[in-house]
């Protein structure tokens, strides 16, 4: 009995159709850890092997995972959020008190989604602060530290714009406290200094981002389409440079 | 003490919470392996050579490090509902009107400088500062590993303006400022008719300056004096100091723009809470 399971086990792996899906087989090997790697779509932005402090979380704090794994939770209730919400001054708010009260997990999902995405700003900014209390933007690694930076701009960004989505008072007023800012703008912003007299509330800075004089339905417009395509399309870029270049120079920061 | 607590157990400001716990943990694991390192000093080689395979080490750490994050998560995601208030009103204005918690410290700084230099300007050079930092930073030690020995003042630079003009001034706004935006003690009631007076002055009119050309004049006297100690500085200890050689003049001018850029807030905020001087220099076009 054991021997026909072994023999029926032999032949479905050693067929044509499972190896054309798997490509190794799973023996504890170190040529199969490498491939198990390498052969990985998911796991092939890591190199075969690191050095062993690079598995310690007192060097890691993990933060850097952490904020791609907080990305993805935001990226994935967040497309399901999208087919319960409407972008418009008439549905937006109603669309929320509907999730929250009429649909199963309705504000599970929206829970997870904006804690998701405070604990994204959070460890974002540890992972600043550990690469920069271990010196790990030094030499080789500066661009990266650059786009590291710019990152962290665009989790600003990400979660300031899913604010005003909501469409409530909390929204409304954080978004027009944060967009009154672009008033100021030296020469672009109608209340900086230097503003010609041709920059107006009508086509300054903070215009452009508001599209409209004070935050309005066309302002919940276009957060939305920032905060659910243009925003993340440029992190997704931006995260796929930055794990390339973690691994390009060099891997995981150490003593060298 | 009533308005503290409701702002305490904001949800929203539940991440700010975490963060009183996070950074000092954070900061307490660092030191004790900058001691470690600064003690016993920098792994060897042979040690750093020390590599294991990612499948399944390292992919373990991660799976695990994802687990208890997501219970994490989702603990949080039962326990606590995101906040939704009334309707968006724009003839409604709430009092105190206030940003995301994560731009709280920037919000913080408008009490002491105009809109243009704390919503911009500042910002800008935070963020310029921060992309320059591994061009300015030529000291070559302390890559890869805590320390504090090897760079102390790039991590004194570093943790002040984190921690303290950061993360510090982000919990002030979020649970100190009450109505107009004024400073509740947290037993304090909130007071909305709360009426504070503004004897706040300019600095040339300390200084008995009364006419508006002169004034001017002085600002700006004052503000140049103020950046140009970084040049002064760098001529007096140039010959002496080897680092300032290293350096080099392009670098140096942009550290100490940035770090006096940055010193400034403090500054104004002490001149602001103890002397009560409102601008430093008032000209046509702007005021700082």
């Amino acid at each position: 009995m054991n021997e026909e399971r072994k023999g029926l086990k032999e032949k479905i792996t050693k067929s044509d159709i499972w190896r054309s899906i798997f490509r190794h087989g799973y023996e504890n090997t170190g040529r199969r850890y490498t491939l198990q790697v390498l052969q990985n779509v998911w796991l092939h932005l890591h190199p075969p092997r690191v050095s062993r402090h690079a598995l310690n979380f007192r060097f890691t704090w993990c933060m850097g995972g952490i904020t791609f794994l907080m990305f993805l939770v935001t990226a994935v209730t967040g497309v399901l959020l999208m087919f319960y919400y409407r972008p418009t001054a008439e549905y937006a708010f109603r669309d929320v008190q509907y999730l929250e009260f009429d649909i199963p997990f309705g504000m599970l999902l929206r829970n997870m989604h904006r804690w998701a995405a405070h604990g994204m700003v959070i460890s974002v900014m540890l992972h600043m602060f550990r690469v920069f209390l271990t010196g790990s933007y030094k030499k080789p690694r500066e661009f990266n530290w650059a786009v590291g930076v710019i990152l962290l701009l665009v989790t600003f960004f990400l979660s300031f714009t899913g604010y005003l989505l909501p469409w409530d008072q909390l929204a409304f007023w954080a978004v027009t406290v944060g967009t009154n800012m672009a008033r100021a703008t030296p020469g672009l912003g109608h209340e900086g200094p230097f503003a010609p007299d041709v920059v107006t509330q009508a086509n300054d800075v903070r215009f452009a981002l508001l599209a409209g004089t004070i935050v309005g339905p066309s302002t919940l417009l276009r957060f939305y389409i920032l905060h659910c395509v243009a925003v993340p399309l440029l992190a997704s870029v931006l995260m796929a440079l930055h794990f390339w270049r973690v691994r390009k120079d060099g891997g995981i920061s150490g003593p060298l | 003490m009533e308005h503290f607590i409701a702002l305490v157990t904001k949800p929203d400001n539940v991440p700010i919470l975490a963060m009183l716990f996070l950074i000092p943990y954070f900061m307490w694991l660092s030191y004790k392996q900058a001691r470690q390192t600064d003690k016993t000093g920098v792994p060897s080689d042979a040690a750093l050579n020390d590599k294991v395979y990612v499948w399944p080490y390292l992919c373990r750490n991660e799976f695990v490090c994802a687990i208890i994050v997501m219970l994490v998560l989702g603990i949080w995601s039962i326990t606590i509902d995101a906040p939704l208030e009334e309707p968006s009103d724009p003839t409604k204005t709430p009092n105190p009107s206030k940003a995301p918690w994560y731009f709280l410290a920037l919000q913080e700084m408008l009490v002491y400088f105009d809109p243009w230099i704390a919503g911009v300007v500042l910002p800008g050079f935070i963020i310029a500062g921060l992309i320059a930092i591994p061009y300015i930073d030529i000291n070559p030690k302390g890559k890869g590993y805590y320390t504090l020995k090897e760079r102390p003042f790039a991590l004194a630079v570093f943790c002040f303006g984190f921690i303290i003009l950061w993360i510090v001034l982000m919990i002030v706004g979020t649970f100190l400022r009450g109505p107009g935006w004024n400073l509740f003690a947290p037993w304090e009631k909130w007071d909305p008719h709360l009426v504070v007076p503004l004897t706040n002055v300019n600095l040339s009119y300390l200084f008995g300056i009364r006419e508006a050309a002169t004034a001017n004049f002085f600002g700006f006297a004052v503000v140049a004096g103020y950046f140009a100690l970084g040049p002064i500085f760098y001529f007096w200890k140039r010959g002496t100091s080897r680092f300032l050689q290293e350096l080099g003049l392009v670098r140096y001018v942009i550290v100490s723009f940035l770090f006096l850029s940055m010193l400034a807030l403090p500054i104004k905020m002490a001149l602001r809470l103890g002397l009560k001087i409102k601008y430093v220099w008032v000209s046509p076009w702007f005021n700082i």
